[in-house]
């Protein structure tokens, strides 16, 4: 068998196959089943500055809503001892997925202020975090602010975080970035030990007959996966930092292909929520066996064999590859629809 | 000696004793008690322990007299038993209060003393409640300040063990109850020592127990029953020197020394006034302000009244005394006296052998009515004329029968090195949190006496709330209201236009005002009468805009911690740095547990709050035109304009005995006169995209969105800016119709929005209707509103009376009540007089609905241009179900008679119209109309004949036209305190309608479980999360079989609603409604209330269902479930409300468990209902109207 182990943002991982920031991660018997399947880490679901004040500020308005309006009702609820508002819980989530996991156990934050994300970092730290994913999970919806003022201060806050806490960073970016190389790497420069790519973003619908704006989460599908090969394929010869895919990764060969753009780990939410947790056991074995069958003694060797350098011609991760696909489209004549030409 | 002094109410001082010396504590709530049970069951949950370092069992019941049955069994079993109540539910304790006392069973009763519902209901104090219980057994113990709560609850409690005699220990409602001050509480040390464990021991020797048995509860015959009942009088015999005992242990252990009688004055006084409860603070300010300046005047405060120790009396009496004037805190029609005054004239008769002075008996203070030093000076000079009167009463102007005493209201006993400071906040607003939170730090650190007391007005919308704060150099004993403050403070600028803020403010008083104004701008801004007094007064002035500052700080509306800064700086009562740290701790105290952000929020609001402060420069006159509003329109009757607005402006102190109903019967329809204007924000309506539905007027809280058809020749003299638009009625095109707003009474709740189903195709966000600052269209909103009630009502004959659309063309007779701001429950009433009002009788039970349905100075019950509408009253909580029972039988008894009678009178009146009478076809609102118009006829006629048997029948021939008995209540009475009734009622098949506001908690007093409270879902006295899930009170009236029964939802079907009343109007029998009411204690925004309504039924939380034991008849299964199966997951409705969501933040594993249960529920109940509805048929029924 093959030697699958590989090093992601300074931790060593038996194997490649990260459980990424999802739900299931809330549940302890599912982190333990992950780890039983395989999982070499897993990645906490992302702790959000923004909700806790929004539930903060929730809880504040409609317990005070109606108190001392009259002289029979001074209040309409009793005062509880706690209301587990803030990070204890999720930092008790750390404490107690640590003390069920022998695997590394990477928390996630979404901060929206300086003090925020500082604040939370230690506190995830203190509350023995292998590592911490930083999910920039952000819609700069105003126009005002330009790209070099997001991307300024991403990087001031990966480099201030990083003179702060001493454990191991990622930062899980969106496909937005006006330059995701240019950015990548500033990200790296700046303390970043890893780099995830990409973000998927709960995107918007809309309910016609209602006029409403609905919220729809799909879940990944392997052709998200091309995206992300490439610009790993492009960032892997530039940056110091790991490079993890997420998003799209649900087979054997898609875990192939990861690395061999240049992915130290690929990580897998969708997979599990569709075929189960065991999922990750079947991967392992496609792996294994994909490895066994063309000579690979390890994974290593395979990360970054088909980067953007290694390949023998870059114009394939560059605009000739666009050119190529696209000469690779004609319309039919008969129905007017797109077809792929076989 | 150790001492724990510390800034207290009432109630919580007692409720620390009480809870430390009790082992079971069965309570139910009820104002102004139900602080003591609650804070009781907040420490038991917190796994407080009493002395013995057991936490007591908390338990509430279904009503006080299971209360009372509850103490009873656990005396007799053998546990430190007590309980806290107030007024009516005093009342329902007192049959087991015989029983407790007959059996020398130790118990004490903690009463925050409350005056009785009698022409009117009252939460306030007086000492009625405990007057009523006298005879009952009880020993009772009389405090008239939060201290002396603490200290005679703790000497209560020994002494009911000592003596065997129960104790009902009282102390003023509100005045005490609520008030806070410095306490020192005894300490668990001081408790320990002051209960004698031999007398516990002895006590639990006596219970029932199978180990050594015995029965108690006998029924006794005529030969021993009598002896039996005169066992016990040794016990009473000694029970006062037992206590006074106590009492000086007490005093040894404290150094507070208390008396059963204690005398205060001049030794040689001659004029004394005799006194229980708050009062004799007042009375002991007075008298030290009046012997310093020469007068010899004293008061003897009793303490102990029952035993009555009419020799302890008589012995504290000073010997010069030649008057005394004793004063009782209640009334006792008919009677020659109350009953304190009975029994001091009793004492004297049988223990003075020397002193007999004359003796005037007055009544002062009934349900929290003010007594202040300027009353007591009154009575003291009443008491020097050489003429007095008998009989008195202080403090109303009685111009009837003349008993009231005149007085000098300038007098007064203030002194000017206390700081006295006056707050008016808008209800919610924080105002009187953060006094409660001043007050604190100022009690505890500063070296200031302090006293807190807050009062409000009865409105649950847009209410005021007036904050009287004292501090200084002494114990402050001002057991009255501030009239003459060194600050005044207004948090809410309209006040200003509304009500005489600055009558309060002293001579050279600061003035504190939050405005959207700055410095220079404000002055203009203010009416007239107030400019003048802030000249007149020399006020010192400052303005803030505390709401801007506020926001900036993202606080929203919240401005309490601001204006408490800026209190600080102006009074500078303790270092400015101190102050801002103290406030900050309390910041902490008090929202920290509500997440960092929100104490950082507040922070930074202090730190804002004094750039934000200006001093105001004050002219030499005023110059404004305007000045404030006349409390009642012009136009308003006679009688709202004579007495009603006086109410409305603050001032109903003022009115004379002779201006009140002397029955407590009010004119309906007067809140359209009180136009409160308390919106920020009216829906405006957008004609050209409505479709003309009716749900924004269906579902309006407030009676204020209203719909007109008309002829448009009629629009020609409308105001500019009136809206309309071609009728979406088939057979109406030719008409207009249009939708306005009464902008004066809108709460801005936004309900009418948030239902509309139209969006606007080019700008989703917009609706039909939408919301939109009042400033700018206030002045056309009223042009429209008075416009549009001139425009004739659609004929109700011409309408369908099932269709929202047609009804929303129907006069509401209930509208502008003071609910909350999108309140669920006044919809369903709304629409029950659109459809029946002209005919309807109503038994309201006490609740919310009681409230703001009839708590002075307005109603929202009102009537047609026919001026018929709905005759409404309350009698009790209790006996609703029966109260309405009893107006059924009074009617059908009334139309039996007349029918009788028009028999009599065949021959005179005719065959003809006899028998149309008798066989009219009253189904419709037709065939109702038909019969007045025969009844008319009938009058008429026996209008000519004056006979007996003529009069008779004029007298009775109203009840020849159909009325409609509808018995309306909260799940608070239905589901536990007037189940038993109701129930009965139900079963009684009488022709009797029952509509359930369902809110699911105990609304009224402040979210205490009942039986209706679903599973999971805090509430008070369910802080853990309520363990049992919802009575199924549907299921039960079903079993029945003869009772109609629907359970319905607004906002989820406003279709099946409607033909649940309008079934349940036609049923000849019982019917009950149970009506989902979204409310303020679900906490959270009512705008979506509807929306959670839908929600509910989705996750088949609330099924939708109609019972109509008539469809048996035709085969089919009465049962008719009108919802669909369950398809929305539970938390997705639950988890949007406060009362599911607190648990799973305090308790997160208990709420998954109860939420997975409550879903388990819901999936049996669906399938039990599924089989019911298929029960009789054999099939499986379903419709969704």
């Amino acid at each position: 068998m093959s030697n699958l182990s590989t090093r992601y943002m300074g931790l060593n991982l038996k194997n490649p196959l990260v459980c990424s920031s999802s739900p299931l991660c809330d549940d302890l018997d599912a982190l333990r089943r992950m780890e039983d399947s395989g999982a070499a880490a897993v990645v906490l679901r992302s702790l959000f500055e923004e909700q806790l004040e929004l539930e903060s500020m929730g809880l504040d308005y409609r317990l005070s809503s109606g108190s001392h309006t009259g002289a029979e009702a001074p209040s309409y609820f009793p005062d509880m001892p706690t209301y587990n508002l803030g990070p204890d819980a999720y930092l008790d989530h750390i404490r107690r997925a640590k003390e069920t996991l022998e695997i590394p156990v990477i928390a996630s934050l979404n901060g929206v202020s300086p003090g925020g994300w500082i604040q939370y970092s230690k506190l995830i730290e203190q509350a023995g975090a292998d590592g911490l994913e930083l999910n920039l999970y952000d819609i700069p919806t105003d126009p005002r602010i330009s790209s070099g003022e997001l991307e300024d201060g991403y990087v001031a806050l990966v480099r201030q975080l990083n003179s702060i806490v001493s454990f191991p960073l990622a930062v899980k970016l969106s496909p937005f970035f006006t330059s995701p190389a240019a950015f990548g790497v500033r990200l790296s420069e700046a303390g970043a030990d890893a780099l995830v790519l990409f973000n998927r973003f709960y995107q918007p619908d809309l309910d016609l007959e209602t006029l409403d704006v609905v919220p729809r989460l799909h879940l990944s599908q392997s052709n998200e996966l091309p995206l992300r090969l490439h610009w790993t394929a492009i960032l892997f010869d530039h940056v110091k930092a790991d490079i993890g895919i997420t998003g799209g990764v649900h087979s054997p060969l898609d875990v192939l292909k990861c690395m061999m753009v240049g992915a130290r780990v690929a990580m897998l939410t969708s997979a599990l929520l569709t075929h189960g947790i065991e999922h990750l056991t079947s991967l392992l074995t496609g792996v294994h066996r994909w490895l066994d069958e063309h000579e690979y003694p390890a994974i290593q060797p395979v990360q970054g064999c088909m980067s953007l350098s290694s390949i023998p011609d870059p114009r394939a991760y560059e605009r000739g590859n666009y050119m190529k696909v696209l000469q690779s489209w004609i319309l039919r004549h008969d129905s007017g629809s797109p077809v792929e030409q076989s | 000696m150790s001492r724990t002094r510390m800034m207290l109410e009432g109630n919580e001082a007692v409720a620390s004793v009480a809870f430390r010396l009790s082992e079971v504590i069965a309570i139910y709530p009820i104002t102004p008690s139900s602080g003591m049970g609650e804070l009781s069951d907040q420490w038991a949950g917190e796994r407080r322990t009493n002395i013995w370092g057991q936490t007591p069992t908390v338990i509430e019941m279904q009503s006080e007299g299971g209360a009372a049955g509850a103490v009873h069994g656990s005396l007799q079993a053998g546990a430190l038993t007590t309980t806290f109540t107030a007024s009516q539910g005093l009342l329902l304790m007192i049959p087991n209060m015989y029983k407790i006392a007959g059996e020398l069973t130790p118990l004490v009763i903690h009463v925050a003393s409350r005056a009785l519902a009698a022409q009117g209901l009252s939460i306030f104090g007086d000492h009625s409640d405990v007057m009523a219980c006298r005879a009952t057994g009880f020993a009772m113990l009389s405090s008239g300040s939060v201290q002396e709560a603490a200290d005679l609850a703790a000497i209560a409690h020994a002494s009911t063990l000592e003596s065997r005699i129960p104790f009902l220990h009282f102390f003023d409602g509100f005045r005490t109850s609520h008030e806070i001050n410095q306490v020192d509480v005894p300490t668990d040390t001081q408790l320990t020592t002051l209960i004698d464990e031999q007398k516990i021991a002895d006590f639990r020797s006596r219970a029932l127990s199978p180990d050594h048995p015995c029965i108690r509860g006998t029924a006794q015959n005529p030969d021993v029953y009598f002896q039996a009942r005169e066992t016990v009088n040794p016990w009473y015999i000694a029970c006062p020197e037992i206590v006074q005992s106590v009492m000086d242990r007490f005093a040894e252990m404290t150094g507070r020394a208390y008396h059963l009688i204690d005398y205060f004055g001049a030794a040689d006084a001659e004029r004394v006034i005799v006194i229980m409860g708050s009062g004799g603070e007042a009375i002991l300010e007075t008298v030290e302000h009046l012997n310093r300046n020469g007068a010899r005047v004293g008061v003897i405060r009793v303490r102990l009244y029952r035993p009555f120790p009419a020799e302890q009396f008589v012995a504290a009496l000073p010997l010069t005394v030649k008057t005394l004037a004793v004063l009782d805190r209640c009334k006792e029609p008919g009677s020659l006296a109350e009953p304190l005054a009975l029994d001091v004239i009793a004492a004297l008769q049988e223990y003075s052998s020397g002193i007999q002075p004359k003796i005037l008996r007055g009544r002062y203070g009934l349900a929290s009515k003010e007594f202040t030093p300027a009353m007591i000076h009154g009575i003291y000079q009443e008491m020097a004329n050489s003429r007095p009167r008998r009989q008195f009463t202080v403090g109303i102007i009685d111009d009837v029968t003349h008993q009231s005493i005149a007085y000098d209201p300038e007098f007064s006993t203030e002194s000017s090195d206390v700081v006295r400071c006056v707050f008016f906040g808008l209800g919610a607003d924080g105002t009187v949190s953060a006094n409660k939170n001043s007050i604190k730090i100022i009690g505890d650190k500063t070296d200031n006496y302090a006293q807190g007391y807050f009062v409000y007005d009865s409105k649950k919308s847009g209410s005021m709330t007036v904050s009287h704060l004292r501090f200084g150099p002494r114990p402050i004993r001002s057991t009255y209201l501030i009239r003459r403050a060194t600050f005044v403070a207004c948090h809410h600028f309209p006040f200003l236009d509304r009500i005489d803020v600055l009558q309060y403010a002293e001579q050279g008083a600061t003035f504190l005002l939050n405005a959207p104004f700055g410095p220079h701008e404000v002055w203009s801004r203010l009416p007239r009468s107030v400019q003048q007094l802030i000249i007149d007064r020399q006020l010192k002035f400052y303005v803030i805009n505390a709401v801007a500052a506020a926001a900036k700080a993202g606080l929203g509306g919240r401005i309490s911690t601001i204006m408490q800064t800026c209190f600080f700086r102006l009074t500078n009562v303790m270092p400015f740095e101190s102050a801002v740290a103290e406030i900050k701790k309390a910041i902490e105290k008090t929202f920290g547990k509500r997440g960092a952000v929100i104490v950082e929020k507040n922070f930074a609001a202090v730190d804002a709050a004094i750039e934000n402060l200006h001093p105001v420069p004050v002219p030499a006159t005023a110059s404004a035109i305007r000045d404030r509003l006349a409390p009642v329109p012009a136009e308003a009757p006679e009688f709202v304009q004579r007495v009603t607005a006086q109410i409305v402006a603050g001032c109903g102190d003022s009115l004379p005995v002779s201006a009140l109903p002397v029955d407590g019967t009010w004119p309906s329809g007067t809140t359209q006169w009180e136009r409160r204007s308390i919106a920020h924000e009216i829906p405006v309506w957008d004609e050209s995209i409505c479709i003309q539905c009716g749900k924004c007027v269906l579902v309006c809280p407030h009676a204020v969105i209203r719909a007109k058809l008309c002829e448009p020749e009629l629009l020609t003299t409308a105001p500019s800016g009136f809206r309309s638009s071609e009728a979406r009625w088939p057979d109406r095109k030719s008409e207009r119709f249009t939708l306005q707003v009464a902008p004066d009474d809108c709460t801005g709740c936004g309900v009418c929005v948030d239902i509309c189903p139209v969006r606007n195709k080019t700008e989703v966000r917009l609706k039909a209707v939408n919301m939109r600052p009042i400033e700018p269209l206030i002045d056309d909103a009223r042009k429209h509103w008075e416009f549009f009630e001139t425009l004739p009502d659609v004929p109700r004959e011409s309408l369908r009376h099932n269709t929202v659309k047609d009804v929303q063309l129907l006069d509401p007779l209930f509208e502008f009540s003071g609910a909350c701001a999108g309140c669920g429950e006044t919809p369903y009433l709304k629409l029950l007089t659109q459809l029946f009002g002209d005919r309807l009788m109503i038994a309201n039970a006490t609740g919310c609905s009681s409230i703001y349905g009839g708590n002075l100075p307005t109603t929202p019950w009102s009537f047609n241009s026919d001026g018929r509408g709905p005759a409404w009253s309350n009698s009790l909580f209790e006996d609703n179900a029966e109260f309405g029972l009893g107006m059924r039988l009074a009617l059908d008894e009334q139309h039996s008679g007349a029918l009788l009678e028009l028999e009599r009178l065949r021959e005179l009146l005719g065959s003809e119209l006899v028998d149309e009478i008798r066989t009219a076809d009253q189904s419709t609102e037709a065939g109702i109309n038909a019969q007045r118009r025969r009844v008319d006829i009938l009058k008429e006629k026996l209008r000519q004949d004056q006979s007996v048997v003529s009069k008779r029948l004029r007298s009775l021939a109203d009840a020849l036209v159909r009325k409609s008995v509808w018995i309306i209540g909260g799940d608070g009475w239905a589901y536990d305190i007037g189940f038993g009734g109701l129930d009965h009622v139900l079963a009684s098949g009488r022709n009797v309608k029952v509509l359930v506001l369902d809110t699911e908690v105990y609304s009224n007093t402040g979210g205490q479980a009942s039986k209706a409270t679903p599973l999971g879902a805090v509430a008070k006295f369910a802080s853990e999360g309520n363990t049992r899930p919802k009575k199924d009170l549907a299921l039960m009236a079903m079993t029945y079989g003869n009772v109609y029964v629907a359970r319905v939802a607004l906002g989820a079907n406003d279709a099946q609603t409607l033909k649940a009343f309008e079934e349940a109007e036609q049923y000849q029998g019982p019917a009950i409604i149970i009506a989902y009411s979204h409310c303020i204690a679900h906490g959270y925004d009512l705008l979506h209330g509807n929306s959670q309504q839908k929600a509910a039924v989705q996750a088949g939380y609330w099924p939708l269902l109609r019972f109509d034991p008539r469809r048996k008849l035709a085969g089919e299964s009465a049962m008719q479930l009108d919802s669909k199966a369950p398809s929305l997951p539970l938390e997705k409705y639950a988890y949007n409300e406060t009362r599911f969501t607190l648990l799973k933040q305090s308790h997160p594993r208990e709420a998954e468990e109860l939420l997975h249960r409550a879903e388990h529920d819901i999936r049996e109940r669906w399938r039990l209902y599924e089989r019911l509805a298929g029960l009789d048929s054999g099939t499986q029924e379903k419709s969704h109207p």
